[in-house]
């Protein structure tokens, strides 16, 4: 039996956890190694965490924080943000890192998806999408969501997937933490073009919500972070609700 | 003293890590020359076949790690790890493996590549010798791939349950290979590798160079 995952994700900036709503408006939200250890004991199938600050200001990811976090967990760990090159990517994974994942460099450089699966194989290799709509359509975006890459999300997945991505993640800008629930047909539409597994982010409120985007949006993993730092939902709670509603789950 | 053979192809650190969260005696290995004096061998992996391989060798470690497999101590070969005990691989015909194991890797048939993420395995009956004792007859394991071995191939000791089923793992004597990142399965890979270690703890393997 294959299982589906839920994955709580850690958007980490100064050191510290924070949420907002459609990338701006941050608060606190805690310590990041408490939160990933806790979330791990609950439950959770994957662990990320995302430098949201690091590419705006051109730092490194936390290399210390990253290293003290992954020796704890006893789950995956995915961490993003800022990573430009091969080096950095090497240096992550050397700190224990299981995958990582690139957007604006990726955007930037799309030769470095090839690179960096040739390099470490497909499965280190998530390609992360923040999808914006406009008009008819959704466009990709870099740089937390403010620069527009005049990219359609859909033909952007497909070619990460083509140049050696091992997954999407697909992060909806216009639902981040709305807990409206996820943008189910465009991650249909992305899980349909790829043959690669989609991780689907943004506006996760509740379990109901979660199950409708794996079944009906067709992802192989659920990220939430809202729903998971505010203490609303435990991630076991939401796993056995996730099961009642058939699907599948590690538990 | 369990070595973990770092090659520049490995996620040793979670490796480590897990073995140090269990209290067992574990450092990298990166020379051949240390090899023969350890208790146990860990041989980790991420990446592709061929350029494992390839570091295998230009590290001088192929032969080191193919005498270790001849006195059958006990050696323990994760997610690529595993794969480089075979002969070769379909991700790169011209690479060879340490060719303990007879076959070659394949990729997977699934809908979706590359697997990756938690899917149940099930081992065959696990006496106290297996690294699977003390297990559940299912559990989930967590994997990150797209080439295995095929289910049909013979030492196989655990078969992973999705459409179509592959080898999650393998096992000659005291030598066992698994598809999985036991350090990365929570509770359950970290039983395993305690079974692991016990095994590689018992005379005449101790210290058996």
């Amino acid at each position: 039996m294959r299982a589906r995952r839920v994955i709580p994700c850690l958007d980490v900036q100064h050191g510290r956890v924070v949420k907002g709503i459609r990338f701006g408006g941050l608060k606190d939200a805690g310590d990041p190694i408490e939160r990933a250890l806790a979330y791990d004991r609950d439950g959770a199938d994957e662990i990320c965490l995302l430098d949201i600050s690091a590419t705006v200001e051109e730092r490194r990811p936390l290399h210390d924080l990253v290293g003290r976090v992954a020796d704890l967990l006893s789950v995956p760990f995915t961490v993003g943000g800022g990573i430009r090159d091969l080096e950095e990517m090497r240096s992550l994974l050397l700190l224990g890192a299981d995958r990582v994942t690139i957007g604006t460099a990726a955007l930037d450089d799309p030769d470095l998806i090839n690179r960096a699966a040739q390099r470490f194989g497909r499965q280190f290799v998530i390609v992360s999408i923040d999808a914006r709509r406009a008009g008819g359509r959704f466009e990709v975006t870099s740089h937390g969501g403010r620069r527009p890459r005049g990219l359609e999300a859909i033909a952007w997945a497909r070619e990460a997937a083509r140049r050696g991505a091992g997954e999407i993640l697909l992060n909806v800008i216009d639902a981040d933490g709305t807990r409206a629930g996820y943008d189910i047909a465009l991650t249909r539409q992305v899980a349909r073009a790829v043959r690669i597994p989609v991780i689907a982010s943004g506006g996760a409120g509740d379990a109901l919500d979660m199950a409708r985007v794996l079944l009906e949006g067709e992802a192989d993993a659920a990220l939430a972070a809202s729903m998971f730092h505010d203490g609303s939902h435990s991630i076991r709670g939401v796993k056995e609700s996730l099961r009642a509603h058939g699907v599948e789950v590690r538990l | 003293m369990i070595g973990i053979i770092d090659y520049g192809a490995g996620n040793l650190r979670n490796v480590q890590a897990a073995l140090d969260r269990l209290g067992v005696p574990a450092r990298r290995v990166a020379r051949a020359g240390e090899i023969a004096a350890l208790d146990a061998v860990v041989l980790p992996g991420v990446g592709q076949f061929g350029s494992a391989a390839r570091h295998l060798e230009a590290a001088g470690l192929q032969g080191a790690l193919r005498d270790w497999l001849e006195t059958g101590r006990p050696f323990l070969g994760i997610c690529l790890g595993m794969q480089l005990l075979f002969e070769s691989s379909q991700e790169d015909e011209a690479a060879r493996g340490l060719g303990f194991f007879p076959g070659r890797i394949g990729r997977l048939e699934a809908l979706r590549l590359p697997h990756i993420g938690w899917t149940t395995v099930e081992p065959a009956p696990a006496g106290e010798d297996s690294i699977f004792h003390g297990l559940p007859a299912t559990f989930f394991a967590y994997f990150a791939h797209s080439y295995a071995a095929p289910a049909a191939i013979p030492g196989v000791a655990a078969l992973a349950s999705c459409p179509p089923p592959f080898a999650a793992a393998v096992r000659r004597g005291e030598v066992w290979g698994v598809q999985f990142h036991p350090e990365k399965s929570g509770a359950a890979g970290l039983r395993l590798l305690q079974n692991f270690a016990r095994r590689a703890a018992i005379p005449p393997w101790r210290g058996a160079a």
